[in-house]
């Protein structure tokens, strides 16, 4: 009886995993779909869904009216960068926060993760004028920084939910052995949390890549991103949904591959702390 | 070797005081432990004289020196912890080359050092293997392995055989003792179990609420406790502690004896008792006799001893051997 209820729940569970699984990843098949439609068929009504002539034109198109290789180049060198720079800055504050806590500590990781709260729009005008004043706008020195600023408070709270876990007594025994601050951090704490440093890297370069507001707002042509490159087809000319798929699943394939190969980690990540 | 000393100590954590105005000398090449009942601040004591927390007032010296405000690693001291604390990724070789390469020394030096330890501690066939792949008695040759490495002016011990099973914490404990015998270094020991304060001490710190309770050498301790505290806690079974009339007699408030200084008769004694759990240890006995007006009371007698539940025994306290305590705890002489 029992088993037969619990495998009943495990079925529907699965049913609804399923299902919220599709439901999440549709808009990402069709726009895949979309991307190897003519035109037309990309707008027909009603839509079709897989029996339509099956066309690679849109990417010839897009290859050839814009230059992905340097989009890409500069998506992979803004989101690395900012997230190898963030890292330099959380993993020491991370470290101070998970091992000498102050009364305060709690509030200050508290307030940090509030800034993420604001809307982004909120500071685009002092923002913007700033980086005019200072020359950064449209520079990758300008959008590294604003990206790696805007991470760092999740990166401090992924480390620092690692850093928690590591034992205290294996520290204090780096310091008895004679380690100075520098060489615990280097030799005992960035090798024991050496998978959650490379998740909270993944996640953040992803969570780079994927961001959109700074990309469109603080860049024109020189360093604009993926995210600017798939902007660029939302054309004045019209709405061309075929070459606006093809250039937008260009624009995901490397971050959607790359989360899929590092999937593991990346849940192993996420869920840290809260199962043991 | 060195000798440590502590003057006036305390340690507060917020307002709560952990460890009151503690005065201690620990001599050159003693083995000493602390022991006490969990939260008597003795695993927080090891830790000020490690410098794993700051002293709140006071004074200590380690080898004459004021090594009050010294960070940990300067201090010349090796801890032991009951985690074993061992860095899960290096190999058992680089645990225990971890003090030496922080020290700076040369690589051929180091790799001597390692095999010595190594040899000392019967680890020479685990140099390779990661600490996972290790038992706990092994884990725990490790930490002392790296304890020892550097020569310390004196080794701490937090609990360190608490997570070994029954046997094993025997042979560590006689391991370690062996060791101390061989090395001659002054032993600062963390135990909440009295039986390994007795087999290990040269001298017992009893510690309580914060306070030292007694030091002296395991017998005095247990032949002559100061207070009622150290009476009750030093010794197993435990001593029988009687108040009210019994301890009035002798002009007391309260009156200790040993269970071995109990003896049992079927004819006749002081008190008459009904027979209660009994606990038979082969070589021993100890009867728990519930006795009308003054408690249950234990007793030691030979393993030879036929009693079972329910019979009745007469017990009688030797009077030489009898402890008596004022109503503040402490001991009357």
């Amino acid at each position: 009886m029992t088993n037969a209820m619990h495998g009943r729940h495990k079925l529907a569970f699965t049913v609804l995993a399923w299902i919220v699984a599709v439901l999440v990843f549709f808009p990402i098949l069709w726009t895949v779909l979309t991307s190897f439609k003519t035109e037309g068929a990309a707008v027909a009504i009603p839509p079709k869904f897989l029996f339509f002539d099956w066309t690679t034109e849109n990417y010839a198109e897009v290859w050839q009216r814009t230059d992905y290789l340097r989009h890409f180049g500069n998506s992979v060198l803004i989101s690395l960068g900012s997230c190898l720079i963030g890292l330099c800055a959380a993993i020491p504050a991370a470290w101070a926060m998970a091992f000498s806590p102050t009364r305060h500590t709690r509030f200050v990781l508290l307030w940090m993760l509030s800034t993420k709260m604001l809307p982004a729009v909120g500071v685009l005008v002092p923002i913007y004028l700033l980086f005019k004043r200072s020359g950064l706008l449209d520079s990758r020195t300008g959008l590294v920084l604003v990206l790696m600023l805007s991470n760092l408070p999740i990166m401090v709270w992924m480390l620092f939910t690692y850093f928690k876990e590591i034992p205290r007594d294996i520290l204090e025994a780096a310091r008895m052995d004679g380690a100075t601050p520098g060489r615990e951090l280097l030799h005992i704490l960035a090798p024991m949390a050496l998978p959650g440093i490379a998740s909270t890297l993944l996640l953040n370069v992803i969570l780079a890549w994927n961001e959109s507001f700074w990309t469109l707002n603080l860049t024109a042509a020189d360093t604009a991103l993926l995210t600017a490159f798939i902007a660029a087809f939302l054309a004045p000319e019209g709405l061309f949904y075929a070459k606006l798929s093809a250039a937008s699943t260009l624009a995901i394939a490397p971050i959607v591959v790359l989360g899929w190969l590092s999937q593991r980690q990346l849940v192993r990540g996420l869920t840290f702390g809260a199962v043991k | 070797m060195s000798s440590i000393a502590l003057k006036k100590v305390s340690k507060s954590f917020g307002a709560q005081a952990v460890i009151a105005d503690l005065d201690l000398e620990i001599e050159a090449g003693e083995l000493i432990v602390f022991v006490g009942p969990s939260g008597c601040g003795k695993s927080t004591l090891l830790r000020l004289i490690a410098g794993l927390e700051a002293v709140s007032s006071g004074q200590l010296l380690i080898g004459g020196r004021d090594a009050t405000h010294l960070a940990p690693a300067r201090r010349g001291l090796s801890m032991v912890f009951q985690s074993y604390a061992l860095y899960p990724h290096m190999s058992v070789r680089d645990n225990i080359a971890f003090p030496l390469k922080m020290a700076g020394r040369d690589r051929a030096r180091i790799q001597d050092k390692v095999g010595e330890v190594a040899r000392i501690l019967n680890l020479q066939d685990y140099l390779d293997r990661k600490p996972r792949e290790l038992s706990g008695g092994q884990r725990q040759r490790v930490a002392i392995g790296r304890a020892i490495v550097r020569e310390p002016i004196a080794f701490l011990f937090d609990e360190p055989l608490s997570n070994l099973d029954a046997a094993l914490r025997v042979k560590m404990r006689l391991e370690i003792a062996e060791l101390h015998r061989q090395l001659g270094t002054t032993m600062i020991y963390v135990t909440h179990d009295q039986v390994e304060a007795m087999t290990l001490a040269e001298r017992i710190v009893v510690l309580n609420a914060g306070r030292v309770e007694q030091v002296g050498c395991p017998l005095e301790l247990y032949r002559r406790p100061a207070t009622l505290f150290v009476a009750g806690f030093i010794g197993s079974p435990r001593m029988n502690l009687l108040g009210g009339a019994e301890a009035a007699r002798h002009a007391a408030a309260t009156i200790g004896i040993r269970p071995e200084h109990v003896l049992l008769s079927t004819t006749q004694g002081r008190w008459q008792g009904q027979v209660g759990l009994v606990e038979h240890l082969g070589s021993d006995t100890f009867v728990h006799a519930e006795v009308a007006d003054v408690g249950t009371i234990t007793a030691r007698a030979s393993g030879d001893l036929q009693v079972k539940y329910g019979d009745s025994l007469w017990l009688t306290p030797q009077l030489d051997c009898l402890h008596r305590f004022d109503e503040y705890g402490r001991a009357i002489r």
